[in-house]
């Protein structure tokens, strides 16, 4: 363990001594003077200070004393570092914003995000070695979570950026995650029953793979352009069909979602194995309960994964979708980027991360917990 | 002539092999026997380094392995794994080449030793060397193993239980392989297995190896008359003892000279057993015997079976 | 083979040809001022294009397989662990959030765009090629070991060429989704076929859109032939009958 964590430990150091802990620019959209920790952490309150050696303190123990006690006590240490680390920086900011002018920002500096990543890596490395795996960084977000909540960190200007855009952001959110619902279900609706005709008919089965992998390799981006035209043509003679907008939007994210759950299907019916089906039919089982109890019961754990993998690359793709104008997180992106308001690009994929993470971790457990409970027959 | 001097292999707390002494001689086939996990695997891969030995030392012709590069010492011996391990992606060939290869032999050199390899091992080498293993059936991909083990021309020769995966009459073809093989190039052969019917046909000497440490080293006949352990003896099994005995002996030992007998002659050679299976068929008690020039010899009773 | 071919082609065909198109779009979109996109040559943008997907995948592919080789040898067993997690994890992090990123992180451009393609496409290259070399039948590795090759012969002549279609894989994997992002990155100052797209959509020229997102696609499905004829090449052996 020490052979990767040490390196770790100073590629953190390393980030916070020699780039940047803060950036402090008289508006919104320069990019602002460099300063470093030393001068931040001076700024802060001593307070902060002391819960951060204590976080580091925690965080280091178990390399001098291995257990699982220590390795739970260490996630708690590194969620207590990042969230002093963000303190500090938000109360230097505070005591920036003081003395300058009111448009002034503050934000974050690479050796800041560095910091936060080396050390989540290392909470990574410690939380896998534990019973609960990756879900073992709850602690981790716990102390900044609750910090966010309280206000403290108010001063950073992404927070700042956030308030002002408080409401937009709100709907965006919404926006997205409506989009990748709204596109999960048709994709489910029509990809399970077309994946169980493909595994029954091998003429469909031929003909369905390749259309769909043909798809799938058409870059999102290009394939919102494509269907741009003919919507639009379509839109002239059917009210309400439009080019740009949600519905062409959704009509990608559900052309996207097919193959992954017709290959799973595909692939989940094909792993039940034959004699299973047999004994079921023997038993006086009618082919729709064989079906139901037997084929999509054994199928699941498999559908959960490609589900998985649907949901997680919705997220990216309704993302995109903003450029065709359906909203969403990417919206917010693409307004930072065209602005150059780079805080704003920071809010926007942030949390289009932590979705598309979140729906990963989401779907692991459920496949996780189906596999179980099939008693580990799949 | 390989040497193992109280050799000791232990790894994480658990001890695979103890204390072990042998000398394998020049030219002779060697079997090394034992249940699953008994360390009969572990003591072959010592003579190649494949394994490196805890305690003790490892000596082939003299000198210590310790001090010999591993890949330089592999060079010099053939190893055969259970499926032959050939690479899939070579033709049965450039599998065969691999050592030639690495020892950096000229190329006609080698196209010579392949085919001379290829017909050792009695495959149709117009029609399989330029196959690739996935094309080739159980019997034939071990026999391509044992070519290419034997590609470089190594004085020894190391297989852990090559023959394992195959239908017992595959395996008997190769056993009578690795016998006229053996008898041809005179190699040294230290060979693994579980299986006892195996040890006793093709083995000069055998050792049982039980958890680690070295129980019986001798010929079959010795392990079969004199056992050193229940364990030995239970190894060998209690049922079939007495036609195992037969089958270890010849006609030859026992035939009584100068007498004749009408029939057809039996070769001097051939086992006890094989005696006892054509008195049988012809349901007589006696056979004439001859040696291997067909020359009359003398005759062996059904009496003589039982031994002195 | 064949459809590599022929949409190779198609591609260099609409590059080279779709300048000429002008009639043909203006018929489509009458109401239209520029039917073809012209500030920048097709061939220039497509040329820049495949720069920036060929240097971001050379970083990935090199950097990927070495570190999947390294975690996969005694000495990098240690870390393996840690980075199967991460990649697994990275994977879930959408391409064009880690495009934005690296705007904050390194400014406008083409840079940040080859830095962030190359750093999501490691995570397939690195998962295949760990995936590839642990899937090498283990008694053709103890019967290398035991003929007497060097654990780099090992490597070089018999890990590597079985692992390469698994390997391949994941290149393949990393190459499309780039020409997606690389697209995209015409948002963050790259000169890349997304452009004529970008601009198609902020101006509302549906012409623009076409053109751009007709290449972008052909593109991507030529090189993915590409690899798949690649691979077969690469798996002949496998096929031999």
């Amino acid at each position: 363990m020490r052979r990767v964590q040490i390196p770790l430990l100073a590629v953190a150091a390393a980030a916070l001594g020699l780039l940047p802990f803060l950036r402090h620019a008289r508006n919104r959209l320069l990019s602002g003077q460099p300063i470093d920790s030393y001068v931040s952490f001076g700024l802060a309150s001593p307070l902060w200070t002391v819960g951060f050696a204590l976080g580091l303190g925690l965080l280091v123990l178990p390399l001098f004393r291995p257990g699982a006690l220590t390795r739970w006590t260490s996630l708690l240490g590194a969620g207590i570092a990042l969230a002093a680390a963000a303190a500090i920086g938000a109360n230097a900011a505070a005591h920036l914003a003081a003395a300058g002018s009111p448009a002034a920002r503050t934000s974050l500096g690479s050796g800041a995000w560095l910091f936060a990543a080396t050390l989540l890596l290392l909470a990574s490395d410690t939380a896998r070695r534990l019973r609960f795996g990756l879900a073992g960084l709850v602690p981790v977000f716990a102390p900044l979570a609750l910090l966010l909540a309280l206000g403290t960190l108010a001063p950073l200007s992404l927070l700042r950026e956030y308030a002002v855009q408080h409401d937009a952001f709100r709907a965006a959110f919404g926006q997205h995650v409506a989009l990748v619902l709204g596109a999960l279900g048709p994709a489910l609706l029509i990809g399970v029953p077309l994946g169980v005709a493909a595994q029954r008919w091998a003429a469909l089965r031929r003909v369905a793979f390749p259309v769909l992998n043909l798809i799938q390799t058409i870059p999102s981006i290009a394939l919102f352009g494509l269907l741009i035209g003919p919507l639009a043509w379509l839109g002239t003679m059917i009210p309400g069909v439009s080019g740009i907008g949600t519905v062409p939007a959704i009509l990608a994210l559900v052309l996207y979602s097919l193959l992954p759950i017709v290959r799973n299907t595909v692939e989940g019916l094909d792993g039940v194995p034959r004699g299973v089906r047999t004994a079921a039919r023997a038993m006086g089982m009618s082919p729709a309960q064989t079906f139901l109890q037997v084929d999509a019961t054994l199928a699941l754990p498999v559908l959960l994964s490609g589900l998985r993998v649907t949901a997680v690359q919705a997220v990216g793709l309704a993302a995109v979708s903003a450029l065709i104008g359906a909203g969403g997180l990417g919206a917010i992106i693409f307004q930072g980027l065209f602005a150059n308001a780079l805080d704003l690009v920071i809010l926007g994929a942030l949390p289009v991360i932590a979705l598309a993470v979140a729906a990963d971790l989401v779907f692991r457990l459920l496949t996780a917990w189906s596999r179980a409970a099939l008693g580990g027959a799949v | 002539m390989i040497t193992l001097d109280h050799v000791t292999r232990r790894y994480q707390g658990f001890s695979a092999l103890e204390d072990v002494t042998l000398t394998v001689a020049d030219g002779e086939i060697l079997v090394l026997i034992g249940a699953s996990g008994s360390g009969k695997s572990t003591l072959l891969q010592l003579i190649n380094r494949l394994q490196d030995p805890s305690s003790g030392t490892v000596r082939v012709d003299g000198e210590d392995i310790a001090g010999i590069a591993p890949e330089q010492l592999r060079r010099r011996m053939g190893y055969v794994i259970q499926g032959g391990g050939l690479f899939p992606h070579w033709t049965v060939a450039r599998n065969i080449a691999t050592v030639p290869r690495l020892l950096g032999w000229d190329r006609a050199r080698i196209d010579a030793r392949v085919t001379e390899l290829l017909d050792l091992l009695r495959l149709d080498a117009t029609r399989l060397r330029n196959a690739y293993p996935h094309m080739l059936s159980g019997g034939q991909q071990q026999r391509v193993g044992v070519a290419r083990a034997l590609a470089a021309g190594p004085s020894i020769l190391l297989m852990d239980e090559p023959f394992g995966a195959l239908d017992p009459v595959t395996r008997a073809e190769l056993q009578a392989e690795i016998r006229r093989i053996h008898t041809e190039t005179g190699c040294t052969i230290v060979f693994v297995t579980h299986d006892m019917d195996e040890a006793l046909g093709l083995a000069t000497r055998i050792a049982v190896i039980d958890r680690g440490r070295l129980v019986q080293l001798g010929t079959p006949l010795e392990l079969l008359t004199r056992p050193a352990t229940d364990q030995v003896a239970h190894f060998i099994g209690t049922t079939d003892r007495g036609l195992k005995l037969l089958a270890v002996q010849r006609v030859g030992d026992r035939v009584r000279p100068g007498e004749t007998t009408p029939g057809e002659p039996v070769s001097a050679e051939i086992s006890l057993s094989s005696a006892l299976s054509a008195m049988v068929t012809r349901s007589q008690d006696r056979l004439p015997v001859s040696d291997p020039a067909g020359a009359p010899l003398g005759t062996i009773h059904l009496a003589d079976l039982l031994g002195p | 083979m064949i459809a590599f071919i022929v949409l190779l082609a198609l591609l260099l065909l609409a590059t080279f040809g779709l300048g000429y198109t002008a009639p043909l779009f203006a018929a489509l979109f009458p109401g239209l001022d520029n039917p073809v996109y012209r500030q920048d040559g097709f061939p220039a943008l497509l040329l820049g294009h495949v720069e920036i997907v060929a240097a971001a995948s050379s970083i990935a592919v090199i950097l990927g397989v070495a570190t999947g080789i390294a975690v996969t040898r005694p000495a990098g067993r240690e870390f393996r662990g840690l980075l199967e997690t991460v990649a697994a994890t990275g994977q879930a992090f959408p391409p064009v959030a880690v495009l934005a990123l690296a705007v904050p992180a390194m400014g406008f451009g083409a840079e940040p765009a080859i830095v962030a393609l190359a750093l999501y496409g490691l995570l397939p290259v690195v998962q295949n090629t760990i995936a590839g070399l642990e899937n090498t039948p283990a008694d053709a590795r103890i019967a290398a070991a035991g003929m007497g090759m060097t654990p780099a012969q090992i490597l070089l002549q018999v890990e590597l060429p079985l692992a390469a279609p698994v390997i391949l894989t994941g290149i393949r994997l990393s190459v499309v989704i780039g020409i997606g992002t690389a697209a995209i990155a015409s948002t963050v100052g790259a000169r890349t076929l997304g452009l004529p797209i970008i601009v198609g959509l902020n101006g509302s020229n549906i012409a623009y859109v076409l053109q751009g997102a007709t290449l972008v696609a052909l593109l991507a499905v030529t090189l993915d032939q590409g690899f798949d004829a690649l691979t077969v090449g690469l798996t002949r052996w496998r096929s031999a009958t």
